[in-house]
């Protein structure tokens, strides 16, 4: 119950934020990226984290929130939450379609599918012209702001909502028998099989969950910037971002990808708008590899270590 | 439309184009279809070989040159490599799984953006006699640079084939991802015998990168697509299969060469990773694995 | 007595390989039975077919009244069939109670206080109840043996196949685990023991089943088995 306390709170805080006057438009554009990738990275860690696969392929289930999005926006002027709704769906959808089609497998032939997914996806978008095709579709937002000042501070809002629900999910998942579950299967899937767990029924349950998560980030995205086009949705960066935050940050308790996408996310924001882009990408990318070799427990494990050794 | 000309050349195109991609999965083959090591920085490190290439070719040197120059310094590398992944990751047991893919992983992008901060986005190519001018046999006109890198491809298949069935290292490195046990009883050091393995794959990337840059355009994101297409031309072939790399790149080379005829260019990276998604649900342990 | 395992006609090929080749098994409710041969002969094989590791074999095998051919190694776990592995599997970022209590959440439904008892009492009985809260990375060998044993217990089984829990174990420590597994038998439990160490074997089985190159050589009591040219010829080769 503490937690639904202070995330209340804080939903109240970013809330209260929303609908100041006199805070700069910036920090809801950047916030609503920030917020994004805590979504992001929570989902990632579902079946990265806690179960041990590893998902290649995070802007494919981004693409198709987005592109859900897109289709029930344009086919029958389906609200913001629809489109989320949808696009959740969807990606949970691919998700369990991923996972039945590898997870009997060994680990490294789910990661190398989901990579496969991103390619194949943005082939089949590309040729597509209802949704704009290789060379994108223009957005108009609609004028439904509900109370506040602008859209952007609504959608930074609505991500502030969605991130809280899915730390919830998170949360819930690692309590649970599912939970338990899923460490097994990390640990030892032969032992964990033997132990009763059926394995490959949690593996396909946090994949699909994983994935509309992912989708439900990606919903959107559209509206955030009044236009979808495929090489940037699809693009692969976003997979090093959404297992470099979790890694980072700490994978054996929901705290770990919030941690790692508010600190990377933040840098992100500085560093790509005053250096370049690339760059962003090589810290993240040399980050996650000094962790993985020295520190990989992530930024909780040097906590925790820390508070050991200072008793 | 389908003519049976266009269709035949593109065949022969695709044969030409399939044997590329056989040796460019070569390395692969070894050191995750026989190593089991989840080596998705392999593509990588082939762009990489490909901008040394280029970078030596500025000397005047020809590029085939050039890559062979390099296998010495890929299979250090090689060897430097495993012996990393050896000691971090697969001596302690716990969540290797991750940790090796995620470290793999950061490698490819390190690799890919440094190659985009030092040399820009824009393609790179080198020059050579025969690279520009083509074969004309008949009504058919197979490129000179295709030529070249089918003969390299070939070679290297041949060579690494005599090599992993008749030498003893060879033959070490075969049995190895079989049966640890067996092979310490017949004195030879596994880790020893894995190294040397994953140097041979990392070398053969060398002169793979030089191929690739023989056969057209380079550029840092390239290791993308390239993953699609030696992970499937190696779970094709089933893991473990040497042989079996040549004729799944073959059937990679020809329905993608077909493919591209007929829909267009844009498809192509659909139909590698497509038939590996195809192989992973239908009959994951290839046309010839174990 | 009745037969609460039957394994029948059962072939388990590997590619071109034959592991078992038509291998016919029955086990009593409440027998002790030792399982030997030598390496390869096929005794971890059969085991993974009869706890569900591989369910891609031929023949038929019934657990308990009910056949159990086709059901995935969870499932037949949840009717009884419980093994511990030649190397062991620890749930390693988990705490031994934490071990303990998948079986519990997982076969029994629950993982509550009354359940965290029972682990506690399962622990005693077994020497580890000081472990509990350990982490089980941080084991012993002979301690991680009889984790997986108690792991084993957890899930409440009616029948524990061990797979050489034995193995590099020395002299006390063998005891040990000896005195563990006929602790259960006590307790009604049917136990099918693979073991390379004689002495253990012998001390511990009613009846004794020797393997080699996939098919059964031979069936008797401890006595019998050993004066028994072929499993001789078996061991030691012609």
């Amino acid at each position: 119950m503490k937690f639904a306390f202070y995330s209340s709170l804080l939903l109240l805080g970013l809330l209260g934020l929303s609908v100041m006057g006199g805070v700069n438009e910036y920090v809801f554009f950047a916030g609503f990226v920030v917020l994004q990738f805590v979504v992001l990275a929570t989902a990632w860690n579902i079946l990265g984290g806690y179960a041990g696969y590893v998902n290649f392929g995070v802007p494919a289930f981004i693409a198709v929130g987005a592109y859900t999005a897109v289709v029930l926006f344009k086919s029958i002027s389906a609200p913001l939450l629809v489109q989320i709704l949808g696009g959740g769906i969807l990606a949970g959808a691919l998700g369990l379609g991923v996972g039945l089609l590898t997870l009997k497998l060994r680990g490294i032939f789910f990661s190398i599918a989901t990579v496969a997914v991103v390619f194949i996806l943005e082939t089949a978008v590309n040729n597509w012209r209802y949704v704009g095709g290789a060379t994108g579709l223009q957005l108009t937002r609609p004028q439904d702001l509900w109370f506040f000042d602008s859209y952007v501070r609504m959608l930074f809002f609505v991500m502030a909502v969605l991130a809280v629900i899915s730390v919830a999910i998170a949360r819930y998942v690692q309590d649970s028998f599912l939970g338990r579950g899923l460490r097994a299967v990390r640990d030892s899937e032969e032992a964990a099989e033997c132990s009763g767990v059926p394995t490959l029924k949690i593996k396909l349950i946090a994949c699909t969950i994983s994935g509309a998560l992912m989708g439900i980030a990606g919903a959107p995205m559209p509206m955030y910037l009044s236009y979808i086009e495929p090489s940037s949705t699809f693009n692969l960066s976003y997979s090093i971002y959404a297992l470099g935050m979790p890694i980072i940050g700490g994978t054996s308790h929901w705290i770990g990808p919030v941690i790692g996408a508010l600190l990377l996310a933040t840098l992100q924001q500085i560093v790509t708008v005053t250096i370049s882009n690339e760059l962003n990408v090589l810290i993240v990318g040399v980050l996650l590899v000094l962790f993985v070799v020295i520190a990989p427990e992530g930024i909780l494990g040097l906590i925790k270590r820390w508070k050991q050794s200072s008793k | 439309m389908f003519s049976v000309d266009l269709i035949f050349e593109a065949t022969l195109f695709g044969i030409l184009l399939g044997c590329f991609y056989a040796a460019v999965s070569l390395g692969l083959s070894v050191a995750f279809g026989l190593l089991d090591v989840p080596y998705v920085a392999h593509p990588a490190l082939l762009i990489l070989g490909s901008y040394f290439t280029f970078l030596l070719c500025k000397t005047g040197m020809d590029p085939i040159m050039c890559g062979v120059l390099l296998m010495p310094v890929f299979y250090l590398i090689g060897i430097g490599f495993y012996r990393f992944y050896y000691e971090t990751f697969e001596k302690r047991s716990t969540d290797t799984g991750v940790r090796g893919l995620a470290f793999f992983f950061g490698m490819a992008f390190i690799i890919e953006v440094c190659l985009i901060l030092v040399f820009g986005v824009d393609q790179r190519t080198v020059a050579a006699s025969y690279i520009g001018s083509s074969l004309e046999i008949g009504d058919y006109r197979f490129p000179y640079r295709m030529l070249v890198a089918f003969g390299i491809a070939l070679t290297l298949t041949l060579v690494l084939t005599i090599y992993f069935s008749k030498t003893f290292t060879g033959r070490a490195i075969k049995a190895v991802g079989q049966d640890e046990g067996a092979l310490r009883l017949m004195g030879a050091n596994p880790v020893k015998i894995k190294q040397i393995a994953f140097g041979i794959a990392t070398s053969v990337n060398a002169l793979a990168g030089a191929m690739l840059i023989i056969v057209g355009p380079v550029e840092p994101a390239m290791d993308r697509i390239y993953i699609g297409r030696t992970f499937c031309v190696v779970v094709l072939a089933g893991l473990g299969s040497m042989s079996g790399t040549l004729v799944a790149g073959l059937v990679l080379g020809i329905t993608e060469s077909i493919v591209m005829m007929t829909f267009g260019a844009s498809w192509a990276p659909a139909v590698s990773f497509g038939l590996l998604l195809l192989m992973l649900g239908v009959r994951p342990q290839g046309l010839f694995g174990r | 007595m009745e037969t609460i395992l039957e394994v029948s006609n059962v072939i388990k090929q590997f590619g071109g390989f034959t592991a078992l080749s038509d291998v016919n098994l029955r086990v009593l409710k409440g027998e002790r039975l030792g399982l030997i041969g030598p390496n390869g002969s096929g005794k971890t094989t059969l085991i993974n077919c009869i706890s569900g590791a591989f369910t891609d074999y031929q023949g038929s095998i019934r657990f308990d009244g009910g056949d159990i051919t086709t059901l995935k190694a969870h499932q037949r776990t949840k009717r009884g069939i419980a093994r511990s592995f030649q190397i062991p599997r620890p749930f390693s970022s988990m705490t031994v109670m934490e071990n303990l209590l998948v079986p519990f959440a997982f076969v029994g439904g629950k993982d509550g206080p009354v359940q965290q008892k029972e682990a506690m009492d399962i622990l005693q009985g077994m020497g580890l109840a000081d472990k509990a809260f350990v982490q089980s990375n941080q084991l012993s060998q002979v301690e991680l043996r009889k984790m997986e044993l108690a792991r084993a217990m957890a899930a409440k089984p009616k029948l524990l196949i061990s797979d050489e829990a034995m193995a590099g174990l020395a002299g006390t420590e063998v005891d040990e685990v000896l005195e563990i597994l006929f602790d259960l038998n006590k307790l009604g439990i049917t136990i099918i023991m693979i073991e390379h160490i004689m002495q253990a074997v012998m001390k511990f089985s009613q009846r004794v089943v020797c393997l080699d190159a996939g098919k059964i050589i031979c069936e008797g009591t401890p006595e019998t088995i050993v004066k028994n040219p072929e499993v001789q010829r078996a061991y030691l080769g012609d």
